[in-house]
């Protein structure tokens, strides 16, 4: 039988660049966390707490998330397939329109140029070099599927069309701005409607570019590395549908108490709540797959990496819902704890999947195996300790500063003012800074060995090892 | 069968998107920032009020300080009356954030005198030693660019004046910044709507109770030498050594504040510590 000429290349490319965005976004993460401790460290004009924070966002979403998202996707899509890429100069051209498009951004945020709106700070030319570069990936992708050697279409191809039609709405509607100059624009709703424009594409961002794809991921790494199916194609399907439905009634939790009309509110908590179900679809669809194979998760990196990814996003998923309550958003929105709910998903979640991912593809598109396995679990316990660290102190600070913020005394008179509630930060906002830099050490870690499998690992057998 | 067929897959997915995007993104359109939720004493921004926004936005503020007070009662009590959908009509982009590093600015406007700002934007901590808000002293420097402000005023479709325009020749960045917080919050009425209107009579708990003198005196570091002077000779605020005023008129002041005056108002500290305050303002000479 032939086999089809698959394009490693250019996932070996974006596992390069998606791992440099990813250094970028931890790096400036761990300067503006050092930022908040010592206001010293903020060098007006640039390098301020308030142009480093969107880069550091940015280059988390859309360099490392998006960019693993593209090595991935450009991957499993012509292993599920069995036909190569459509086209291998779109590829190309996604590759370093990609880098350009991330490049561009980061300067122009520090140099000031910004719509405000958060995960998409980006002014609108930039908008206009995202959707050309969407496009490109999206045409490659279904292109590839229409023209596939599988009839079925296996569930994780299923979360990738959703993502690619899902970011895409998303993402034109929230740009809807009429331009001033080539680098100010004003945004095409006002007030309470663009927040409820803004966080309906926050949240759905959110569910478009970091949970749909990490679950693609999950929905095929798991099986390949267990060497075991997923425990039921049902369930999945039945996750997927409702999880899609389900999130865009959302945004509004973000909004609670807020002028937004209280229906709007209203839908979005109980929706929320509703998500738990698909969510939670998923992390007992990979858990039972795990059935008497428990024993990989000793002996078995990858699995380490992927049970404890999906463990994330099922506790994500129950503190996110439990957040868009009404009373307790009263609590605790504001606070720290909100950062330290984000990172959970971003560093907890996407991230272990994503690094699972890239071990993975390494003997595939390189044909070499992981330098040291050692060093790949060195690299799993300093991202896990760090992020715990970070989310837990921030977790901790989060309830600490609600509850000064709400503390009254018997005269109906306020406890503390706010700089007496702020103090109190400062030991938490330490913790997570030495957090950030943990999980920079593991990072550097992963760097290390993806550097050292590239020039020194052994040659992968050829059962895995297939470079075009 | 969708399993198997790709774009009927794509169409599928799109119309499971969109219901709720419709709901609850598309259908608010109708109501928000229409007649029903109109303020008719809210006003556009002037250019030089749209000028700072746009420097409050070029230096990402919204980053740490949020622009909506919830209705809590520990909320209003803090930042004042709650937010309204029709006060943020002409917010383009809203700039309500999503995080309180530092505290909200949504009632910001008329609480401090310009000069408070253009001391604290300088140098934070100079005022309050612990902030970790940095120095934007640079916004001091430099001279507002204009280029493009009668532009920005048409796509907004805000009404300004040649006056006006002309009016922000030689305006630094830090003036308009000011100019932007001081109207945040303040179309309605809303600070003279909170005073308290005290019924009867009111007498000093503490008269001649040497005892609560360094509590208050504690309590005037804490909120009041920023602007009169850690020793009570004046600074943004005026000089208040020799206050020659019954001691119900400066409870009263303390409490409600001076809207006019930018003198905030310290309702928040309650009766009982704003009394503390009243005894170390007027007595602390006699110890």
């Amino acid at each position: 039988m032939d086999k089809p000429v698959y394009n490693h290349a250019i996932v070996r490319s974006f596992v390069t660049w998606s791992v440099v965005w990813g250094l970028v976004a931890v790096l400036v993460g761990v300067i503006v966390s050092f930022q908040m401790v010592l206001p010293e460290l903020n060098f007006p004009p640039y390098l301020t707490f308030g142009r480093l924070r969107p880069i550091h966002t940015n280059a988390g979403i859309y360099g490392w998330g998006v960019g693993t998202i593209f090595a991935m996707f450009l991957y499993i899509v012509q292993r599920l397939c069995r036909v190569p890429l459509w086209s291998d100069r779109l590829a190309t051209f996604q590759l370093w329109f990609f880098n350009a498009t991330i490049l561009v951004s980061a300067v122009t945020l520090l140099l000031g140029y910004t719509t405000s709106k958060e995960y998409h700070e980006m002014e609108w030319p930039i908008d206009v070099m995202v959707v050309i570069l969407w496009v490109a990936f999206s045409i490659n992708i279904i292109m590839t599927i229409v023209k596939r050697k599988e009839e079925q279409m296996y569930i994780s191809l299923w979360y990738m069309l959703a993502s690619i039609v899902g970011v895409a709405i998303l993402y034109l509607v929230n740009s809807a701005a009429v331009p001033v100059s080539l680098f100010k624009s004003y945004s095409a709703f006002a007030g309470t409607n663009d927040a409820n424009v803004q966080w309906w594409f926050g949240h759905n961002a959110v569910a478009m570019a970091l949970t749909a794809p990490p679950l693609a991921m999950f929905y095929y790494f798991l099986p390949k590395s267990t060497g075991v199916p997923i425990y039921s194609h049902r369930l999945s399907i039945i996750s997927f549908w409702s999880l899609i439905f389900m999130y865009l009634w959302t945004g509004a939790h973000h909004l609670l108490w807020t002028p937004v009309p209280d229906w709007i509110q209203t839908l979005a908590m109980a929706f929320s709540v509703m998500l738990i179900a698909p969510s939670w679809g998923s992390v007992f669809n990979g858990y039972l797959s795990m059935n008497g194979q428990w024993h990989q998760m000793r002996e078995n990196y990858l699995v380490k990496f992927l049970i404890l990814g999906i463990t994330f996003y099922g506790l994500q998923t129950l503190q996110g819902p439990m957040q868009a309550i009404r009373s307790f958003s009263a609590f605790i929105h504001y606070t720290d704890w909100i950062p330290g709910h984000i990172h959970m998903g971003t560093l907890g979640w996407v991230s272990l999947i994503a690094f699972a991912g890239i071990y993975y593809l390494l003997p595939r598109i390189y044909g070499r195996e992981v330098y040291s396995i050692p060093l790949a679990n060195l690299h799993f316990w300093l991202v896990l300790i760090g992020q715990l660290i970070y989310s837990v102190s921030l977790w901790i600070a989060g309830v600490q500063q609600a509850g000064m913020w709400h503390s009254m005394e018997k005269d109906g008179s306020l406890t503390y003012s706010f700089m007496e509630t702020m103090i109190e930060m400062y030991p938490y906002w330490w913790a997570r800074a030495v957090g950030g830099v943990i999980y920079m050490l593991g990072l550097g870690v992963f760097i290390y060995n993806l550097i050292l499998t590239v020039r020194k690992g052994k040659p992968a057998s050829d059962a895995v090892g297939q470079t075009a | 069968m969708w399993e198997k067929k790709p774009f009927l897959f794509l169409i599928l997915a799109t119309a499971a998107m969109l219901v709720g995007t419709i709901i609850t993104m598309v259908l608010p359109f109708v109501w928000v920032n229409t007649e029903a939720d109109r303020i008719a004493s809210v006003s556009p921004y002037t250019p030089l009020e749209q000028e700072g926004r746009d420097v409050y936005i070029r230096e990402g503020c919204n980053n740490c300080h949020t622009q909506t007070v919830r209705p809590l009662v520990a909320e209003v009590l803090r930042y004042g009356e709650y937010s309204k959908s029709g006060e943020f009509a002409y917010d383009r982009p809203f700039l309500w954030g999503s995080k309180r590093t530092g505290p909200d600015l949504a009632r910001i406007g008329g609480k401090y005198p310009d000069a408070w700002h253009t001391q604290h934007m300088a140098a934070p901590t100079a005022m309050i030693p612990r902030s970790n808000m940095p120095a934007y002293a640079f916004l001091g420097e430099r001279s507002l660019d204009t280029g493009h402000t009668r532009r920005k005023m048409e796509v907004l479709g805000f009404p300004s004046t040649e006056e006006q325009i002309a009016g922000l020749e030689g305006k630094s960045e830090l003036d308009a910044v000011v100019a932007y917080l001081q109207k945040l919050g303040s179309d309605i009425p809303w600070r003279q709507a909170a005073q308290t209107r005290v019924v009867g009579e009111l007498t000093n708990p503490y008269l001649g109770d040497s005892s609560v003198i360094a509590e208050g005196e504690a309590l005037y570091d804490q909120h009041c030498a920023v602007c009169h002077g850690k020793d009570l000779s004046g600074d943004i605020g005026p000089d208040i050594q020799d206050l020659d005023m019954a001691d119900a008129d400066l409870y009263q002041i303390l409490y409600n504040g001076l809207p006019e005056g930018g003198m905030p108002a310290f309702d928040s500290l309650g009766s009982t510590r704003v009394w503390k305050l009243v005894n170390y303002i007027k007595y602390q000479k006699r110890h």
